[in-house]
């Protein structure tokens, strides 16, 4: 909320002088209130209300084998998806149908994948999957990786299956629209781990709960952009073909579909990034593949070989993405151009891929150096030594520098805001919340803060709330920081970007599980360690947003400054920075929900509060109706927080000249 | 361009075509080699769940090598955390816990309520769960050990955590602690922080071993990284019988927990040879420490951990094979 009246109090001055007269009263009756009302709950104590959650798990539990709904219903979803997954292994990670190795070997996954990224992609992509699945192999971790692999397609699929049409319907009728989005919300903002327990006790433990979790996350993504494609359509466009006597459902299939086609590909693309992003949580209920073996190494404290199964996580993870990117931009080329004139050659072209990948694939069905990855290649054990000695220099050389950051960054931003947040009677900051709501994002806004507090106070969370509000917002802080700079520099620099971009990658798609130790190591188990893993985690999309947007700013009013003489600074600051403000508050919201996104992560390393409450949910039987309590919390932050940003954003929008 | 763009699918099939031939000269076929696998019968599959720490691994390592190479079960190993793996005995997914801490609450629900589980006795290790000094500290500071000193060094503990008062780091979620209780009770000066997993624990301790930087936790034994940096145990008021009954007024030492073994009523009852293996399975806290250097330290994998074990110990294990 603080975050957001900079920019906005610059030009509405009196609306700023309200917005400052808030904040300083409620500094004036922190100081008189301090530590009233700020209903404390100690870690091991429960209110009634997560007794009766945690009641409720056991219902389920009582009734599963004889309610009709599990046994006509869930009980089948279970069967199919659990047939899926161990089809999609059998034909590529595990031995099957009485053979050692699996149907296709890595010759011939290797060479399916890269006929696909060729022709749905391009020649540069299809290099660069084929290069990505020969370093599975080289890693030592063939199997692992496709394991992951075949868990990931199989949520995509049912995923897309699911949320295309539910994406179809959200875009054509806006009631299902005003309904889905806040249930996509949920699923998105909902920690995995509060749903993790209760979901094997519907789907039981093996594929089809981690399947489940999986797509529970990767569901939104496919339904939002999809929803987003089909809306776009050009209102012309649909009135002609109203006037040439076009049914609804002709209009469908061939207008609306092909237009939003590039914008559902980008969905997929999103889709399949956020299934990724799943694998290491899902092996704690047995998911196979290198989740498993990042959280097996983790045990012991071996960075090395979490490392090592991290890296291939993040090289499938940019394989993917480059793939579905690649196809997306081929998807807008082909629309703008028309059907080429070249189409018995790339009919050829089809068939002379799909011959060579079939080849490839009788190959490693056949013999046994196609089936199983050579072991005499291992580049796994450099990998794990190099990463075993990084980590320890680090810890060992620069935890002197580190703590002094840690400690300038806690007792100069973080202890005041949490002491003004947490210490203040919670009457107080929702009122504070509410105005300052009010005055920054308008009437609707103001009610949903409101009602947030009041959610909050019922959940019997404030004071643990509170204390997760001061982190994730030091955090965004942070993160939008480093967005503005980086982003500007990458957004200036296409060489930058190219630098970057994988780096960026990187650590967007790297387990946090695998820096975990390192960091604690730097940094102790300490609220700061949170924040740095949210930060590196949510840092390189603000980065990335921000760089799309100064790379949106016009060439002619770049050109027209830089001849009036401008310097590069004032080209920033007055030129790029403001007309890709836009861009930058898509960059923070953005921010936000991802920091959100890492607060059970935080919870691991010492933020304690919500985070901990949710790991300790999962982990604690008696604690598990707190855990589903602090999971709704964070749903009800992260909620409260998007609207009334998004209100401030687009307020501040309608009155400049951009829109 | 158009040029290339001709020869692009032509080489591909040419590569592919040459290696087609390459390999029609030689290279082993899949399945050639396969041994056919000889069941000895009997005994089935066993599902033991994985809980996710290296001394339960251990146990878990051993049990499955000896079913498997003795008795000629096939064994299934699930990673599971505890609360998951206890449901899975009422989905009848998971047949053996084989080294269970405590859970009175989870005893009391699937073996007393719902009748899904039974106890299958105790592993023969020890539990101790308490609160840990580095050794560094335990030379310097000798009366650290005492509760009634803490006070006295409160300062030393201080963290940018800890509000101005000695930082307790707690919290490993997966077990239960009194610790907030404990520090009111018993009026010290300290404020309970919670690390939030094992990982953050342990590297704490490291690094407070390492930098000989103060560090009070909360720990627990046996566990593999007391062999890297051996914990010293701060002496809080001696447990008694009862003396944790009102979690509220707690004011004594954790007690001495036995370890025990935990498998579904339906294995149990199914007259499995591996039932009876993992009943009579029992070592001390030496030997689970041995198979978890094996695994954590050496980075053996647990098969092997297990299988060097074994054979170092043939008497042992003689003894838990079920009598035929």
């Amino acid at each position: 909320m603080v975050a957001v009246s900079a920019p906005v109090t610059r030009r509405l001055p009196s609306r700023s002088y309200l917005t400052g007269a808030v904040l300083l009263a409620w500094i004036a009756l922190w100081v008189l209130l301090n530590g009233r009302d700020t209903l404390p709950l100690g870690g091991a104590q429960l209110t009634p209300l997560h007794t009766r959650f945690g009641e409720g798990a056991d219902v389920i539990d009582a009734n599963r084998d004889s309610n009709p709904v599990f046994l006509y219903f869930v009980n089948y979803i279970r069967l199919f998806i659990d047939a899926t997954v161990t089809f999609v292994q059998a034909l590529i990670s595990q031995p099957s149908f009485g053979r050692p190795v699996p149907l296709v070997g890595w010759l011939g996954v290797t060479g399916v994948a890269t006929a696909i990224a060729y022709l749905y992609g391009n020649r540069k992509v299809a290099v660069l999957t084929a290069a990505g699945f020969v370093s599975f192999g080289l890693l030592g971790l063939w199997e692992e990786s496709m394991d992951t692999l075949a868990l990931t397609l199989t949520a995509v699929a049912l995923s897309l299956a699911v949320g295309i049409p539910l994406g179809v319907w959200a875009g054509l009728s806006d009631r299902f629209n005003r309904v889905v989005t806040p249930v996509l919300d949920f699923m998105q903002t909902m920690p995995t781990f509060v749903y993790l327990a209760p979901l094997t006790l519907f789907f039981l433990i093996g594929p089809a709960s981690a399947t489940v979790a999986t797509m529970i996350y990767a569901i939104p993504p496919a339904i939002r952009l999809t929803a987003h494609g089909i809306r776009q359509t050009p209102p012309a466009t649909l009135e002609a073909a109203e006037a040439l006597g076009v049914t609804g459902g002709q209009s469908l299939r061939k207008v609306r579909l092909p237009l939003a086609k590039q914008t559902i590909v980008v969905g997929i693309n999103q889709t399949i990034m956020a299934a990724l992003s799943m694998a290491t949580i899902a092996a704690l209920i047995d998911a196979p593949g290198l989740g498993k073996t990042v959280l097996k190494a983790l045990q012991t404290l071996d960075v090395g070989t979490a490392f090592n199964a991290g890296l291939a996580i993040v090289i499938m993870a940019i394989v993917l993405d480059r793939v579905t990117s690649a196809a997306s931009r081929r998807v807008e080329i082909a629309h703008r151009t028309g059907r080429s004139g070249r189409r018995r050659l790339r009919r050829m072209e089809t068939a002379a891929t799909a011959v060579a990948a079939v080849v490839l694939v009788y190959l490693s069905y056949t013999y046994v150096w196609a089936a199983e990855f050579p072991a005499g290649a291992d580049l796994g054990s450099y990998v794990r030594r190099g990463a075993d000695a990084a980590s320890g220099w680090v810890q060992e050389t620069l935890v002197a520098y580190t703590n002094g950051l840690k400690n300038a960054i806690t007792y100069a931003l973080l202890n005041p805001f949490e002491a003004l947040l947490a210490g203040s009677p919670w009457w107080l900051v929702a009122v504070v919340a509410v105005a300052l709501a009010l005055l920054l994002a308008g009437v609707r806004a103001s009610i949903t803060a409101a009602v947030g507090c009041v959610l909050l106070v019922a959940l019997g969370l404030w004071h643990d709330s509170m204390v997760t509000l001061a982190t994730t917002l030091v955090a965004t802080l942070l993160v939008m920081v480093l967005g503005v700079v980086l982003g500007v520099w990458m957004g200036r620099s296409d060489r930058v970007d190219r630098v970057l971009r994988p780096v960026l990658d990187a650590g967007q798609t790297m387990p946090a599980f695998v820096y975990l130790v390192p960091i604690l190591g730097l940094f102790g188990a300490t609220r700061f360690t949170a924040i740095i893993a949210a930060v590196v985690f949510a840092a390189p999309v603000s980065v990335k947003l921000v760089a799309e947007g100064i790379r949106g700013v016009p060439h002619t009013a770049v050109e027209a400054a830089t001849a009036g003489g401008a310097s590069t600074w004032q080209l920033i600051s007055k030129v790029q920075l403001p007309m890709a403000r836009a861009g930058i508050t898509l960059a923070a919201s953005q921010g936000l929900i991802y920091v959100l996104s890492m607060v059970v992560v935080g919870g691991l390393v010492g933020a304690g509060a919500l985070g901990y409450d949710v790991v300790a949910g999962f982990s604690q039987y008696q604690l598990r109706g707190k855990g589903l309590a602090a999971g709704l919390a964070i749903v009800v932050l992260g909620i409260v927080l998007d609207r009334i940003m998004r209100a401030a954003a687009a307020r501040a929008g309608g009155s400049s000249a951009t829109r | 361009m158009a040029v290339t763009r001709k020869y692009g699918p032509r080489a591909l099939a040419l590569v592919a075509g040459a290696g087609l031939l390459l390999s029609g000269c030689g290279g082993a076929k899949v399945g050639e080699t396969q041994a056919a696998s000889d069941g000895k019968g009997g005994c089935g599959t066993v599902n033991l769940a994985i809980n996710p720490w290296v001394g339960y691994e251990a146990n878990a390592a051993v049990i499955a090598y000896v079913a498997e190479k003795n008795l000629g079960c096939t064994v299934v190993k699930k990673d599971l955390k505890e609360e998951v793996a206890w449901q899975g005995f009422g989905t009848g997914e998971v047949d053996a816990i084989v080294e269970n801490w405590g859970h009175d609450d989870l005893k009391k629900k699937y073996i007393d309520e719902q009748k899904t589980a039974v106890s299958a006795g105790v592993t023969g290790n020890k539990g101790v769960i308490g609160w840990f000094v580095p050794p560094w500290m335990a030379e310097k500071y000798p009366d650290i050990t005492d509760w009634k000193n803490l006070n006295k060094y409160a300062d030393l503990f201080k963290t940018s955590e800890s509000g101005g008062k000695g930082q307790l780091l707690d919290g490993d979620p997966s077990f239960v602690t009194n610790d907030e209780a404990l520090v009111k009770n018993l009026d010290l000066n300290f404020k309970v922080v919670y690390a939030g997993s094992e990982a953050a624990l342990i590297t704490a301790f490291r690094q407070a071993e390492r930098t000989k930087t103060p560090l009070l936790g909360y720990f627990y034994d046996p566990q593999w990284f007391m062999s890297e940096v051996k914990l010293v145990k701060v002496n809080l008021p001696e447990y008694t019988e009862g003396c944790d009954a009102d979690a509220e007024k707690i004011a004594c030492d954790y007690p001495l927990y036995d370890l025990d073994k935990i498998v579904s009523k339906k294995f149990a009852d199914s007259g499995s040879p591996a039932y009876q293996l993992i009943k009579n399975f029992t070592w001390t806290n030496d030997d689970q420490n041995l198979v978890a250097k094996y695994i954590s330290e050496d980075k053996m994998s647990p098969e092997d951990a297990a299988a060097k074990w074994v054979n170092d110990n043939p008497d042992k294990v003689k003894a838990w094979l079920p009598s035929s």
